[in-house]
């Protein structure tokens, strides 16, 4: 069933990765600094933050562009998945802290003289880092498990994902829960007892940029296997699936806890390369935000959500240099603009008859037919 | 010691035994002291009041308290008064209050002039006390019952012994069965504090019919530093009755704050319940309607202040009306641009409506700032009506309370009984049918939806009542309304009363057993697990509109 790249599309997915591997790092790390060709330190750190984002637009393009279910609740599992790294990068931190203890300094700050139990296998990144996936995996399914069984689905899950993000959000900004409140978990030091400097920060960037890539041809693969089109059946008509003979509670619990450990991987990156995680990932808003990139991307595309999260989250941090105040407004103005004239986002713009490419197309044509 | 020279016979070289001796003897013969002539302030207990050691001072006041009648003599309320001001001189063995130029005997009162080298009376912290809790002592006999309660109050902070003579008097005197009550009660939480055992015993039991929060504290305070037994028994005794008393203000406390809560969720749901339950939209803008609203009352509550200062209390009864029109006015805005072109999309609706709340938003931070403003409460509603001694319910909560229930009424009737209604109800059923017969969907659309703004515009002005009033307003309520609808179940106005009321009493009790943030938390899981059972809320359509 899987229909292949193509030699087009291998050489796209090959320029990215040596773009992302190869061309990024050297311009940043070999290239001088007075060099006008140098990229910027804060360039990378802003291009892998966005790539982070991006591999979520992309598992929520699965969950909702593919198999049509909304989930305003995937910035939870982005979140639990930064807390996982986190808890490992400030262990990571040892006696190096304000308070000079082996705990985390916030514990120390709540007189707590021992670790609490889930931080029980936080000094082993092989089993922090399996935890990345398979806490968000866990939650995912249970919570699917017992959604998707009850036909919870449209406007009912979503509300009821935002409402199980927003808990999520309450019970970590309490101190007693042990992630550190408020603040999060912040000032790391090192990975594997590797400073963290900006040559680890670049090697992240690198390895976020491969995720990406791979996550992208998995996800690639994945929908044009029989499997996908079974979602895409969901999506358009879930009662005549059913019908048919097949059961897309199954269907729709493995594609939701997938997307959620995605997402968890993407907050795993994140983390190091920012430099906090605090509950603030979780608010309802930051999980809208992630629809909207897949929306202002392109729904239903898989190339769409990475350049909707490039595209907004660029917009943002020009937005928010530049005129602060318009941010809102603008990211406001693009919710509705999307939803009322781009029903398929950028890429359907692109893609329409009298759209962009279509327009170049045309252009070439025209320029073929002078010549001759 | 030595230089106690009373106008009784001393009991003891001590003050404490002297000053029980009084005591026991007013206790016992109560009325027969009562009968006895009281003294007038003699010129040498004003004295001795403003001079000496603190100690003698003190019992000199208590001395002189025991012995006035406040009923017919003033002098001594007077020259207390005085002395808390810092007005009382003293030289050659005679006090004087000095206000300004006027110069008068401490003790008689009449006019006369201050002779040389008169010296201030300074008063140390421990005076100034046992001054206040006199001359609260003798307000007890005010003709002034407001004053009278407000003694009371003012001696359950800082009676000593010294004042029961006058409280004695006071109980004796009192003729309102509610102050005698209190009075009653003031002189045992004084003598639980006795050197007698057999007092504190008294005192002890008595206490046990107490209503007030602040006995319940007393006794806690006493039985841990008391040594008899009995007196323990007796103390441990009145403090489960009292409590068992209190318990039920405190349940009735959580209750009504539960109620409260519910009535705001209520409001907050009714306008969701018209534009999701009704029209399929989910208005992920609704919060910033409601904040819309409140700031609508903002504006109205400066323009009182500025053009009509004297009607300021009405200013809410404007503000409510605008309030109203204004969020119509931008739901009617949103639905024209945006929404009509989105029914039947519900995730496409909730997306660019949550556009549009970001730009509400932005809009008032750009407006007014992104600082809280304020919004007073009008008169009458601060303040509030005091049910049990620990159960006092505000004027404010109380009237959101009236509020909600008038405009769910208002909703009901108009959703029943009006043609508009009518017309709504025929379009959620069957749109193309409603048509046919000549209902201008659009229109009514149009108004459904402006009317739902219109109830969130209501519901922040009410807001506006009890709490903050800024940009991020709408933002905390969004997710428990939209709790409330689902809970409640689409397209009914009574399921969304019990799931209001229920979530606001639940949310509340839990919050007394597991604070704030495990409450709502716990709550939502609740919502989740009941979603499990009954995915269509409490009231589900039944039969072929429910899918």
């Amino acid at each position: 069933m899987s229909t292949p790249l193509g030699m087009r599309g291998w050489t796209a997915v090959l320029t990215a990765v040596l773009v992302i591997a190869v061309v990024v790092p050297a311009l940043n790390l070999l290239v001088p600094p007075e060099s006008v060709l140098h990229l910027d330190d804060f360039y990378v750190t802003l291009t892998g933050k966005i790539i982070c984002y991006a591999i979520c637009a992309l598992a929520m393009d699965l969950i909702w562009g593919y198999t049509g279910i909304l989930s305003l609740g995937h910035g939870l599992f982005f979140a639990l998945g930064g807390y996982a790294m986190g808890m490992y990068l400030m262990r990571q931190i040892g006696t190096d802290g304000q308070y000079r203890s082996t705990l985390p300094d916030f514990m120390v700050f709540l007189d707590w003289k021992e670790l609490p139990w889930h931080w029980a296998v936080s000094d082993s990144f092989v089993l922090q880092m399996l935890l990345v996936v398979l806490v968000p995996g866990l939650l995912a399914f249970v919570f699917g498990f017992f959604a998707f069984r009850s036909r919870i689905k449209g406007v009912y899950f979503s509300i009821i994902t935002q409402a199980l993000t927003f808990a999520a959000m309450l019970l970590f900004f309490r101190n007693e829960t042990g992630f550190g409140g408020n603040n999060g978990f912040t000032d790391f030091k090192r990975i594997l007892d590797v400073p963290i400097d900006q040559k680890m920060k670049v090697l992240l960037f690198v390895l976020s940029g491969l995720v990406l890539v791979g996550f992208f041809l998995m996800s690639r693969y994945i929908v044009h296997s029989k499997a996908g089109r079974v979602l895409q059946a969901i999506r358009d008509a879930e009662t005549r699936v059913m019908f048919s003979g097949y059961d897309p509670v199954k269907y729709k619990l493995a594609i939701w806890t997938l997307s959620a450990m995605m997402c968890g991987v993407a907050g795993a990156l994140y983390v190091p390369q920012v430099g906090i995680i605090n509950p603030g990932e979780m608010s309802p808003a930051a999980s809208i935000e992630i629809a909207i990139w897949a929306a202002v991307g392109g729904r239903g595309t898989l190339i769409g959500p990475i350049i909707g999260a490039f595209f907004v989250n660029g917009a943002k941090s020009w937005f928010t240099v530049t005129f602060p105040e318009f941010w809102l407004f603008f990211l406001g103005a693009l919710f509705i603009a999307v939803t009322l004239f781009l029903p398929n986002g950028l890429m359907g713009l692109l893609r329409r008859p009298g759209g962009l490419l279509g327009l170049w197309r045309k252009l070439m044509r025209l320029g073929k037919d002078a010549e001759t | 010691m030595t230089g106690l020279r009373g106008a009784r016979p001393l009991a003891g070289g001590r003050i404490q035994g002297w000053l029980l001796s009084v005591l026991l003897a007013v206790l016992a013969l109560g009325l027969v002291l009562l009968a006895t002539p009281a003294q007038a302030l003699t010129p040498e207990q004003a004295l001795r009041i403003a001079e000496g050691d603190s100690e003698e001072r003190l019992a000199a006041l208590a001395e002189a308290v025991a012995a006035t009648d406040p009923a017919t003599d003033k002098t001594l309320g007077v020259y207390i008064e005085a002395l808390l001001a810092d007005e009382v001189k003293h030289v050659g063995g005679r006090a004087f209050i000095v206000q300004g130029e006027a110069v008068r005997d401490a003790a008689t009162g009449q006019p006369v002039a201050l002779p040389e080298g008169a010296e201030d009376v300074v008063n140390n912290n421990r005076l100034r006390r046992a001054f206040e809790a006199a001359r609260s002592a003798l307000q007890l006999f005010s003709a002034d019952t407001e004053e009278r309660s407000r003694a009371i109050t003012g001696l359950k902070e800082s009676a000593d012994e010294a004042m029961l003579p006058l409280i004695d008097k006071a109980l004796a005197a009192e003729r309102e069965p509610a102050l005698k009550e209190q009075i009653q009660q003031l002189r045992a939480s004084v003598l639980v504090s006795s050197n007698d055992p057999a007092r504190r015993l008294d005192a002890a039991r008595l206490l046990a019919e107490s209503p007030q929060p602040a006995t319940r504290a007393l006794l806690i305070e006493r039985l841990g530093t008391e040594d008899k037994a009995e007196v323990k028994a007796a103390l441990a005794a009145s403090l489960a009755a009292v409590e068992s008393r209190l318990a039920w203000g405190e349940r009735l406390g959580v209750l009504f704050t539960g109620i409260s809560l519910g009535s705001i969720l209520l409001l907050v749901a009714l306008g969701l319940a018209i534009t999701y339950g009704l029209m399929g939209v989910i208005n992920m803008a609704h919060g910033e309607l409601m904040m819309i609203g409140a700031y609508a009352t903002f504006v109205v509550q400066n323009l009182f202040r500025t053009y009509l200062p004297g009607l300021f209390d009405l200013y809410v009864l404007a503000a409510i009306p605008v309030s109203f029109l204004v969020a119509a006015l931008v739901g009617a805005l949103m639905e024209k641009s945006v929404i009509r072109w989105l029914y039947g999309r519900p995730l496409e609706t909730l997306l660019a409506t949550w556009g549009i709340s970001l730009i509400l938003m932005q809009t008032v931070r750009t407006v007014f700032g992104a600082q809280n403003v304020a919004v007073e409460n009008p008169s009458w509603l601060s303040g509030g009506v005091q049910v049990l001694p620990n159960l006092t319910l505000p004027y404010n909560r109380l009237f959101i309370l009236l509020f909600a229930a008038l405009v769910l009424v208002g909703v009901a009737l108009l959703i029943s009984r009006t043609r508009l209604g009518l017309f709504v109800r025929g379009v959620t059923q069957n749109r193309r049918m409603a048509s046919c017969v000549g209902v201008n969907t659009a229109r009514v659309d149009t108004y459904a939806f402006a009317l739902g703004a219109g109830i969130a515009g209501l519901a922040g002005c009410a807001l506006s009542q009890v709490g903050n009033v800024g940009p991020d307003l709408g933002q905390g309520y969004i997710v428990d309304s939209f709790m409330v609808v689902v809970l409640g179940g689409v397209g009914q106005l009574a399921g969304t009363v019990y799931a209001a009321m229920g979530l606001g009493v639940v949310n509340k009790l839990l919050e007394g057993w597991q604070g704030a943030v495990m409450a709502k938390i716990i709550v939502l899981v609740l919502i989740v697990l009941f979603i499990q059972k009954r995915p269509q809320g409490i009231f589900a359509l039944k039969g072929r509109s429910a899918d």
